[in-house]
């Protein structure tokens, strides 16, 4: 056992001269392996007394665990050097351009009709759909715009031709032209006839008129809603439409008028301005010398929740209705009402929205 | 509607100014559209005293003046013939702007001599066509004050009357308004009758029966000797000239008077030209109206006419005839005063597309008892201006039926206009308004005034009261709401919303397009049949309604190709029409890809869109909306616009849940569009529904503590035989193990015999209860091999 610090020795010199994994590796045979100069000492072992065998076999132990930590650590440090070597060769240019991913957008006028719809939704309004292609009844009777009215000069409507009479057809259905309703307000006479009192819903849809010019498109978006139970009155009207403006337009000070107006479905009915300046040409929502009109409302006239068979002794309620685009382009500054149906895509890269920009009231309405 | 502050204040004793008058306007309801008042403009200049003027001495037509600006005395170089000392004058100073050219006035140098200011004409103020020389004011006025101090100016008002409101078409509905709203008393209106002295040598009579008598229930007449036609007065003149209508003669501008300032629109007949009596009937088919406008118009059976023996004479309400009208050389005219029904003159005037005030104002309704009092005043009017005697008056027929009476619960202004106001303050607005106003049991009775055809019913006495109270006085209240909102959106509507948000982030950008398209287009993609047509389209390009919402995105792809746009994805969420019925429509999600897929990249090797870019969209959108993609069945056909080859369809039983390819190239050679196209449509409504679940709670995860393993199988097919079938075969090899199939390669090609393909697919195997052995693993491959085999007639490539 007197060679044992020896071999020691010479062991852990050698460990320490490997300069590669190879060298370390015949280190380790030479020492520890079944051949190995530690591991023939430790079968001499076998030949010695109990006493002795314990004090050599004690001192054995320690010399090859040292031998075998010096053997990890200096392993460690090699591959660790080697890793080194190999990443400092391997260089990629950062400045080159990632591979390329297409990014979509959501329409404006889509995320505007979510944005309406989150703030109704908090009021309770529930939203209701109807078709485009509708009947002289929807569209106009029933909404107290029987066929001479001079209200209908005022809607340039699309008509369809005249229908072959079929049998069956309901005293709804005159069996006389469709057309593209003109307004949402047909779903409120829909939602009335399908459903009782008390309601509350609001209408998103496609409408169209025959008009086309710098200010009209022959199609557009609206928004209706329309409030019916017992009790709504016209300060609900203005508290319900405030509340929407300033919620809308995230402008809490922005001021809101009501004047009186006329529509042949609603009476006592108003037009909503709200406030605006133009400083140095740049029109901002807000108070200011300026008013904008934005919607149309007001107290559901009794013979259009007649029409629906709704008693107008008991039930009473307000309906309104603004411009999709028209909103769109007071709170995002688009210029021009034509640009949305265009397609182009640079308008939709630049008035898109990104797709995870959903409009809610806990986050706000826009980013 | 226009008319001016000095005609309103005919009408309107107020002391209120412009703006307020501006801001009680708008705030009754009678939207103010624009207000034109010259002292917006004139606020700049002052009075200048010419205390010299000597001719320049550099120029023989200038002037060189000297003026007191009342700030300091200027010199001004002048070319005005009229230029001379003691003269009052409208002065610019430097800074101003000149109205008539926009420019804001400079210090000059005239000829060598400074020019300190500017003397003005009319024009250059834009206050009249004259610019013979400066303008000169009275010698008392005093020097240096502001011209909108010494002047009056007239300012123009326009406002944007509702149909209901036929009454506010004449300025005096305009001032009783306001008078209500309490800016002023409306000044009373004096009818005195006017006495004939001599029978009218023309009747007047109503050719019509009991059933048409609504026609025409009344109509008043005068014959007028002895006039003369000349040129209006001044006044009246600028009255019409203010709102923008010609005078053309005193005669006519008086009916045109009478039009806008007591929505009263009469008619004049040259009496000369007259035969026999004047009557109100109805038009038989075919008979032709010469118009006061220089058109002939061909009239309808049922059209009311105004007519003598001769036949028609004027359109009743609309337009009077050429050959009857007045010129300045009529002597004898025969006045008209009438009331016509305001559904067949709207109808009629539609008809024949005749816009006159006269129409516009008879089709909201005149008010039914002052016909014979505007023909007293219209008498009166013209022997005033035009001399002449007048006949006793002629009258047929009786005013029709406007006495209404209605009961006020004034509670009801508080429960349905939201806002207190006290029984007595209601009742004074409806005074003031016009009503009668008696005592009831249940409130108030309310007998409306004859002008007020749009007041029938209690809560047209409660707009009323709101109105003339002030909308900005009703408390705005909070609508009651329950304390935690419920979910408002349908499940579809939710549907939509994902998708839409899925397809985006998919890198589609969201479109809008028409819902109508020219017919070529809808007969490319299954449309355009008769009834999908619009009757009156606003061009033909947009003329019948789309059957798909793919052909309006594909052409919207070849717009942005021709602005370097070529590489591009759009996707529509919106409605394709069926058929011409209310609900033949589905909502439909599609998108199209064009050009490229990649573009060209270091990394990477370019690549144009194919179907299964299309495909992917169409899957992704399913999955969005809910759908499991894996429950659909892919068959390889497509409609018509789709290439046959390159599309297909996802179904489920045998029902078509969406379309998927590349589009057909034809129909993008008729779309003028360049290929590659590929697109997609998905049919919301025809996913079906989810389920309503009890619970929330999802199904517990069953995870594995097993590696799972993956074996790798070639097989030679027919090339007719599709991926889905050998996919389908081996996952049913053994239903417990293989977790997942997919075909990772394809080949077709020159190693292979003719009409064979290699498919190789990947099977993963998932151990559910203890590692597999060798063996067992053997067990399932060899019956993975089996079923493809049987299934598809291929074999297991060696």
């Amino acid at each position: 056992m007197q060679d044992l610090d020896r071999l020691r020795a010479e062991a852990l010199a050698a460990v320490a001269a490997a300069g590669t994994l190879d060298q370390l590796e015949a280190a380790r045979v030479a020492a520890l392996g079944k051949k190995g100069t530690v591991s023939g000492l430790m079968k001499s072992l076998g030949g010695m007394g109990p006493d002795e065998r314990k004090t050599a076999g004690a001192r054995l132990n320690a010399a090859r665990d040292d031998i075998a930590a010096a053997l990890d650590s200096a392993k460690t440090a090699l591959e660790a050097k080697a890793l080194d070597e190999r990443l400092g060769r391997e260089r990629i240019d950062v400045t080159l351009p990632v591979r390329p991913e297409s990014q979509g957008r959501i329409h404006p006028i889509s995320q505007t009709i979510e944005e309406i719809t989150a703030i109704f939704a908090q009021m309770g309004f529930v939203v209701a759909e109807g078709p485009d292609i509708e009947d002289d009844f929807h569209n106009f009777t029933a909404l107290n715009i029987p066929p001479e009215h001079p209200a209908r000069q005022m809607h340039d409507t699309f008509y369809f031709g005249e229908r072959p009479a079929k049998s069956g057809d309901g005293a709804e259905s005159t069996g006389g032209r469709h057309l593209l309703r003109t307004h949402t307000s047909p779903v409120q006479i829909r939602t009335m006839l399908r459903d009782k009192p008390p309601i509350r819903v609001i209408v998103p849809g496609r409408t169209y008129r025959c008009d086309s010019d710098m200010t009209h498109t022959p199609m557009f978006h609206q928004v209706e809603g329309l409030v019916i139970d017992e009790t709504t009155h016209m300060g609900h009207l203005k508290g319900c439409l405030i509340e929407f403006v300033r919620a809308y337009f995230e402008v809490d000070d922005v001021p809101v008028r009501f004047r009186p107006s006329f529509f042949p479905f609603t009476e006592p009915s108003a037009e909503v301005d709200i406030g605006c300046s133009r400083e140095g040409g740049e029109l901002k929502i807000g108070p200011g010398a300026g008013w904008l009109e934005i919607l149309g409302c007001g107290m559901v006239h009794p013979n259009v929740l007649r029409n629906c068979g709704i008693d107008p002794n008991r039930y009473q309620g307000f309906a309104f209705g603004m411009g999709v685009e028209r909103v769109a382009m007071l709170k995002y500054g688009i210029p021009d009402l034509r640009t949305f149906f265009d397609s182009d895509l640079r308008w939709l890269k630049h008035y898109g929205f990104l797709p995870l920009d959903v409009p809610t009231l806990s986050g706000g309405l826009t980013r | 509607m226009k008319f001016t502050l000095s005609w309103l204040r005919d009408h309107l004793e107020t002391d209120a100014d412009l703006a307020r008058i501006e801001e009680g306007l708008t705030a009754i309801g009678l939207e103010v559209e624009g207000i034109d008042d010259p002292a917006r403009h004139l606020g700049g200049f002052v009075v200048g005293h010419v205390l010299d003027a000597e001719k320049h001495p550099n120029a023989d037509k200038l002037k060189l003046c000297t003026v007191d600006s009342g700030a300091g005395i200027i010199q001004v170089v002048c070319g005005a013939p009229n230029a001379r000392a003691g003269l009052k004058v409208i002065l610019a100073l430097p800074g101003t702007l000149i109205p008539h050219n926009g420019e804001v006035l400079k210090k000059g140098n005239v000829r060598g001599i400074e020019s300190q200011g500017m003397m003005c004409s009319w024009r250059e103020l834009r206050l009249s066509d004259d610019h013979d020389g400066i303008a000169e004011l009275a010698a008392d006025v005093p020097v240096g004050a502001r011209l909108t101090e010494v002047l009056s100016f007239d300012p123009m008002i326009e406002i944007s009357v509702t149909p209901n409101r036929a009454d506010c078409l004449g300025v005096r509905g305009v001032a009783r308004d306001l008078a209500a709203f309490g800016l002023g008393t409306l000044r009373p209106l004096k009818v005195e009758p006017v006495p004939g002295s001599f029978k009218s040598p023309i009747g007047v009579r109503l050719d019509l029966s009991a059933e048409t008598l609504d026609a025409c229930p009344l109509f008043a007449g005068r014959h007028i000797r002895g006039v003369r036609n000349g040129d209006s007065p001044q006044w009246l003149k600028d009255r019409l000239t203010a709102i923008g209508l010609r005078p053309i003669s005193a005669l006519v501008d008086i009916t045109n008077f009478f039009t806008y300032d007591l929505c009263r629109p009469l008619h004049v007949f040259d009496a000369a030209k007259v035969t026999g009596d004047i009557r109100a009937r109805l038009a038989t088919e075919g008979e032709t109206l010469a118009a006061l406008n220089g058109k002939i118009y061909t009239l309808e059976a049922g059209m009311t006419v105004i007519a003598d023996d001769s036949g028609p004479e004027a359109l009743a309400g609309i337009i009077g005839g050429e050959h009857s009208g007045c010129t300045e050389a009529t002597t004898e005219v025969f006045l008209e005063a009438a009331y016509f029904d305001p559904i067949r003159t709207a109808a009629t005037g539609r008809r024949l597309e005749v816009l006159s005030d006269a129409r516009f104002r008879f089709e909201r309704g005149v008010d039914p008892a002052f016909v014979v009092p505007a023909m007293e005043l219209a008498t009166r009017m013209i022997i005033e201006l035009c001399g002449g005697e007048a006949s006793e008056p002629v009258i047929a027929g009786t005013e029709p039926d406007w006495q209404k009476s209605i009961v006020l619960r004034p509670e009801r202004v508080a429960e349905l206009g939201g806002v207190e106001v006290p029984a007595a303050r209601q009742e004074a607005i409806l005074n003031d308004l016009g009503c009668a106003v008696a005592e009831h049991d249940d409130g108030l009775l309310i007998n409306p005034p004859s002008w007020r055809g749009d007041i029938t019913a209690e809560h047209d006495l409660v707009e009323e009261v709101i109105r003339i109270n002030g909308y900005d006085a009703i408390p705005q209240v909070p609508l009651p709401r329950s304390p935690m909102p419920k979910p408002v959106l349908t499940p579809g509507q939710r549907r939509a919303g994902w998708v839409r948000r899925q397809l985006a982030a998919r890198g589609l950008v969201e479109t809008v397009t028409w819902s109508f398209l020219p017919e070529a287009q809808a007969l490319l993609f299954g449309g355009g049949a008769a009834d999908m047509h619009l009757a009156n389209p606003i061009s033909s390009d947009l003329d019948v309604m789309r059957p798909s919402v793919l052909p309006n995105m594909i052409t919207a792809a070849g717009r942005n190709a021709d602005r370097g746009s070529r590489d591009l994805g759009l996707f529509e969420i919106g409605p394709q029409f069926d058929g011409p019925e209310p609900g033949q429509q589905r909502q439909v999600a599609g998108g199209i890809r064009a050009g490229r897929a990649r573009g060209r990249h270091w990394a990477e090797a370019a690549r144009a869109v194919d179907a299964f870019d299309a495909k992917a969209d169409a899957l992704a959108a399913i999955a969005a909306a809910g759908g499991n993609p894996d429950s659909f069945q892919v068959v390889a056909e497509a409609p018509a616009w789709y290439h046959p080859g390159r599309s297909g369809s996802l179904r489920l039983g045998n029902k078509p849940v969406a379309f998927f390819g590349e589009i057909h190239p034809g129909i993008l050679g008729r779309l003028d569009v360049k290929g590659p196209v590929v697109g997609f449509e998905l049919f919301l409504e025809a996913l079906p529904q989810p389920k309503a679940k009890a619970t929330k709670a999802r199904p517990l995860l069953k995870a594995s503590p097993l590696q799972p393993l993956e074996r790798d199988f070639a097989f030679i097919l027919d090339t007719a035989v599709a991926a889905d079938a050998v996919v389908r075969a081996a996952k049913g090899a053994d239903k417990a193990l293989i977790a997942d199939v997919t075909a990772f390669d394809l080949y077709e090609g020159a190693n292979m015999a003719a009409g064979k393909k290699s498919l190789a697919i990947t099977v993963t195997l998932q151990p559910v209860e203890k590692t597999l052995t060798d063996e067992e693993i053997e067990a399932v491959a060899g019956r993975i091999v089996q079923a493809v085999v049987k299934a598809t007639g291929g074999e297991l490539r060696g």
